[in-house]
C-alpha cells in the first residue's frame, strides 16, 4: 500500500481580500522506501505542498491518505499525533534548541510520545551513534559545526522510526562539501529501507533522488524516475 | 506513566532553562512579585497584629464592666451639652453602691497626669488612676510582683502605688521596683504592686501598662481638687450575660441618685467595652480594605510585568514553538510550558517575598504589633501560583494556538 496517497488537492489562501492558490490540482502516490524529490522555482507550491505532506497543514479540497487513513479531516491533536510518530522533519535551518544539548534536542519527539526516560535516552544515544556523532553527544549546537548540527537534526527525525522522512532544503545551510556528506547520509538511511522526501531547488541535490516530482504554479509539471543518479562521493558514517 | 507527566517534566526543565538563560529578565520580572507578595503578607501581619493587640487591651478592660460616666465615649451630642452636665461625685459613689444590688465591683475612679520620678529617672505625663481597693476587681490584672493596694490603704488615702509594667521598666529596668519610694509629682509614694504586662499598643495611655494607680483619697489630697473634677464609676456586672440587667439597674439608680423627673434626659452616659469593639471593629475595617486593596495594587502591577515578558517570551520562541510543533508538541503541551514558565517566576518571587516579609515583621514587631498566621503563608503561596497561572494564560494561549507553519518561518 501507498503510504501517501494524494488525490487531487488544492490549498487556497486568503490574503487580504485575494485568493491565492497555492496549490491549484495535485495528486501524488509515494510508496515504502521511496527516495522523491520534490523540486520547482519559488512560488510553484513546493513549500505547501511539504506542509501538506508532512501533516502540518491541510488541503482546502481533495484528499490525503497517510497510510490509508484520511488527513482532510483530522483534528489539531490527531494531527500533532501523526507528525510526532510518522513524521521525521528535517529543516534548512536545523531547528535545535539552543540551551540543549544533542541528546536532548534528539529526544524530544519521544517526550511528546511519552518513552520513559531511560528508553528514551537510550534511543537518542543510539540514533547518534548511527549518524556519526558518538563523540558529540552532550555538545549543545553552538559548539557544533554545521554538518553536525544538521546531523544532531537528521538523527531528532530518525529516533521515532517513522514512516517518512520530509527533509526541507537540507544542505541550504551548509557548504558543498559538508552538504555532500549530509546528502551521503541520506543515501544510507534510503538503503537501510526508509522513506524521504526531499524538498529543494537545487538540481544536483534532487538528483540523489530516485524519483523528482517537479512543480510549477501548483500544479505537477513533470513527474519522472531518475535516469543518471547521483550518488554521493563521500561515504557518510558508519551506519 | 502517561505523557502528561513527560511533559509536565519537560516543562519544567524548560522553564528552567528558560529563566536561567535570562536572569536578569527572571529577577526583575520576580521583583514585582516579590514586591506585591511582600506588600500584602506584611499589611496582614500588620493588620492581624493591630487586631489581637486591641483584643487584648480590650479583654483587659473587661467585657462585663459598665463606665458610668458624666462624658459619653461615643455620642452625636455637642461636647458642650455633655459638659454642662453636673459632675459625678464621691458622694454620688457612695448613694450608687449603696443602692446596686447587682455589681460585683463599683469603683470610682479619676485621673490626672504626672511626673513620677525614681533616682535620677523620670517619666513624664504618666496617666494617673485614683480609686479604691474595688478597682481591681473591675479589671483582669495580673500581677508581676505585690498586689493591689488594700481596702485599708484606699479608705486611710495612704501614699501607696501600684505601676504598670512599662513604667517599671522605664524606672527600674533590673526589675527591683516593690517597695521602693517613687517621687510623683513631688510626693513620695511606695510601690506596693507591679502590673504583669497587659500588653495593648492600641490603648495609648489608657493601656494600664503605661499607668500608675493610687487611692482616690491621695489624688484629691495632692493633684486636684475634689470637687473640680468628674469621678467615673466602673461597674462590673457579675457575669457577661448579666451586663443589660446591670446597666438598667445602673441607670435607674443614677436618675434616682440625680433626681432626673421622669421627663428628663439623663445627665450621665453609660459607656461600655462594646461601643469601642464596634468603632475599631467599623475603622479596622476600612483600613483592612484599603490596605489590602493598595498592597493587591502592588501585586497587580508585578502580575502586568509577568504578563508582559511571557510575551516577549512566547514571541522570542516563536521557531521553537513551531519546531515543537512539528514534532508532536499538542496545543495542551504549549500552553502548559508557557503556563508552567510563569508560574515558576511567580513561585520564585512569591517565595522570596514571603521570606522576606516574615523576617520583616519579625523586626518591626520590636516596634509595632505584628502577628504571623501560618494561614497567610499558604495564601500567599496560593495567591503566587494563581496570579503566575493568570497572568501567563494569555501569552500561553497565544504560544499554543500559533500555527506551526507561520511560526516555523518566522524570523
Amino acid at each position: 500500500m501507498n503510504i501517501i496517497n494524494i488525490d487531487h488537492i488544492a490549498k487556497v489562501y486568503q490574503v487580504g481580500s485575494e485568493e491565492v492558490h497555492a496549490l491549484r490540482d495535485v495528486s501524488l502516490k509515494i510508496d515504502k522506501n521511496e527516495y522523491v524529490a520534490i523540486m520547482g522555482p519559488s512560488g510553484s507550491g513546493k513549500s505547501t505542498l511539504m506542509n501538506m505532506l508532512g501533516c502540518l497543514d491541510t488541503p482546502t479540497s481533495g484528499i490525503y491518505d497517510f497510510k490509508g487513513v484520511s488527513v482532510s479531516e483530522m483534528t489539531d491533536n490527531e494531527l500533532a499525533r501523526i507528525r510526532n510518530k510518522e513524521i521525521g522533519f528535517v529543516f534548512q535551518t536545523f531547528n535545535l534548541l539552543a540551551r540543549s544539548d544533542a541528546v536532548h534536542n534528539v529526544e524530544l519527539p519521544l517526550i511528546y510520545a511519552g518513552v520513559a526516560s531511560a528508553e528514551r535516552k537510550e534511543r537518542a544515544k543510539q540514533v547518534l551513534v548511527d549518524v556519526g556523532l558518538e563523540d558529540r553527544m552532550h555538545h549543545k549546537p553552538n559548539e557544533l559545526s554545521g554538518g553536525q548540527r544538521q546531523r544532531v537534526a537528521i538523527a531528532r527525525a530518525l529516533v521515532s522510526n517513522p514512516a517518512i522522512i520530509l527533509a526541507d532544503e537540507p544542505t541550504g545551510n551548509l557548504d558543498s562539501k559538508t552538504g555532500e556528506e549530509i546528502m551521503g547520509l541520506f543515501h544510507e538511511i534510503h538503503e537501510k529501507g526508509n522513506t524521504i522526501i526531499l524538498v529543494t531547488h537545487e538540481e544536483y541535490i534532487a538528483e540523489h533522488a530516485l524519483r523528482i516530482v517537479r512543480l510549477k504554479d501548483g500544479l505537477v509539471e513533470k513527474d519522472e524516475n531518475v535516469e543518471k543518479r547521483f550518488l554521493p562521493k563521500v561515504k557518510a558514517s558508519i551506519l | 506513566m502517561s505523557p502528561m507527566i513527560f511533559e509536565l517534566n519537560e516543562g519544567l526543565a524548560i522553564a528552567w532553562r528558560a529563566i536561567r538563560a535570562n536572569k536578569i529578565r527572571a529577577a526583575l520580572t520576580m521583583l514585582g512579585i516579590f514586591i506585591g507578595i511582600t506588600a500584602v503578607v506584611l499589611m496582614s501581619t500588620a493588620i492581624k497584629g493591630i487586631d489581637n493587640s486591641f483584643k487584648n487591651g480590650i479583654s483587659a478592660l473587661g467585657s462585663d464592666v459598665l463606665y458610668v460616666d458624666k462624658w459619653s465615649w461615643f455620642s452625636n451630642d455637642e461636647w458642650w451639652k455633655m459638659r454642662n452636665r453636673r459632675n459625678i461625685e464621691m458622694e454620688d459613689y457612695r448613694k450608687f453602691k449603696e443602692l446596686a444590688k447587682l455589681p460585683i465591683a463599683v469603683a470610682p475612679v479619676t485621673n490626672s497626669r504626672q511626673t513620677i520620678k525614681y533616682d535620677d529617672k523620670k517619666v513624664e505625663g504618666v496617666f494617673l488612676t485614683g480609686s479604691n481597693a474595688d478597682y481591681v476587681k473591675t479589671t483582669n490584672f495580673t500581677f508581676e510582683q505585690g498586689r493591689f493596694y488594700s481596702e485599708i490603704e484606699g479608705n486611710a488615702s495612704r501614699n501607696v502605688a501600684v505601676i504598670g509594667s512599662e513604667i517599671s521598666a522605664k524606672l527600674f529596668p533590673r526589675g527591683d521596683a516593690l517597695d521602693k519610694t517613687i517621687k510623683i509629682g513631688g510626693t513620695n509614694f511606695k510601690i506596693v504592686g507591679v502590673l504583669a504586662e497587659q500588653g495593648s499598643v492600641i490603648l495609648g495611655p489608657f493601656n494600664p501598662d503605661n499607668q500608675v494607680f493610687i487611692p482616690i483619697g491621695t489624688i484629691f489630697k495632692n493633684f486636684i481638687s475634689r470637687h473640680s473634677q468628674t469621678v467615673t464609676l466602673n461597674v462590673r456586672a457579675p457575669n457577661p450575660n448579666m451586663v443589660e440587667e446591670t446597666k438598667a439597674e445602673a441607670e435607674g439608680i443614677m436618675r434616682k441618685i440625680r433626681g432626673l423627673a421622669y421627663d428628663e434626659p439623663n445627665d450621665f452616659s453609660i459607656n461600655q467595652q462594646e461601643g469601642l469593639q464596634e468603632q475599631y471593629d467599623s475603622f479596622v475595617g476600612v483600613i483592612q480594605i484599603a490596605g489590602l486593596f493598595i498592597t493587591g495594587l502592588s501585586l497587580f502591577v508585578g502580575a502586568i510585568g509577568i504578563m508582559n515578558i511571557m510575551f516577549v517570551s512566547v514571541k522570542e520562541r516563536t521557531k521553537e514553538i513551531g519546531l515543537r510543533k512539528a514534532i508532536g508538541a499538542k496545543r495542551r503541551t504549549i500552553m502548559t510550558q508557557f503556563l508552567l514558565e510563569s508560574s515558576v517566576i511567580c513561585l520564585l518571587g512569591g517565595l522570596i517575598g514571603l521570606i522576606a516579609a516574615l523576617l520583616l515583621s519579625l523586626m518591626l514587631n520590636q516596634f509595632f504589633p505584628t502577628a504571623i498566621q501560618y494561614d497567610v503563608v499558604i495564601i500567599a503561596i496560593l495567591i503566587s501560583l494563581v496570579t503566575g497561572i493568570v497572568s501567563g494564560l494569555a501569552p500561553a494561549y497565544t504560544a499554543a494556538k500559533m500555527d506551526p507553519v507561520d511560526a516555523l518561518r518566522y524570523e
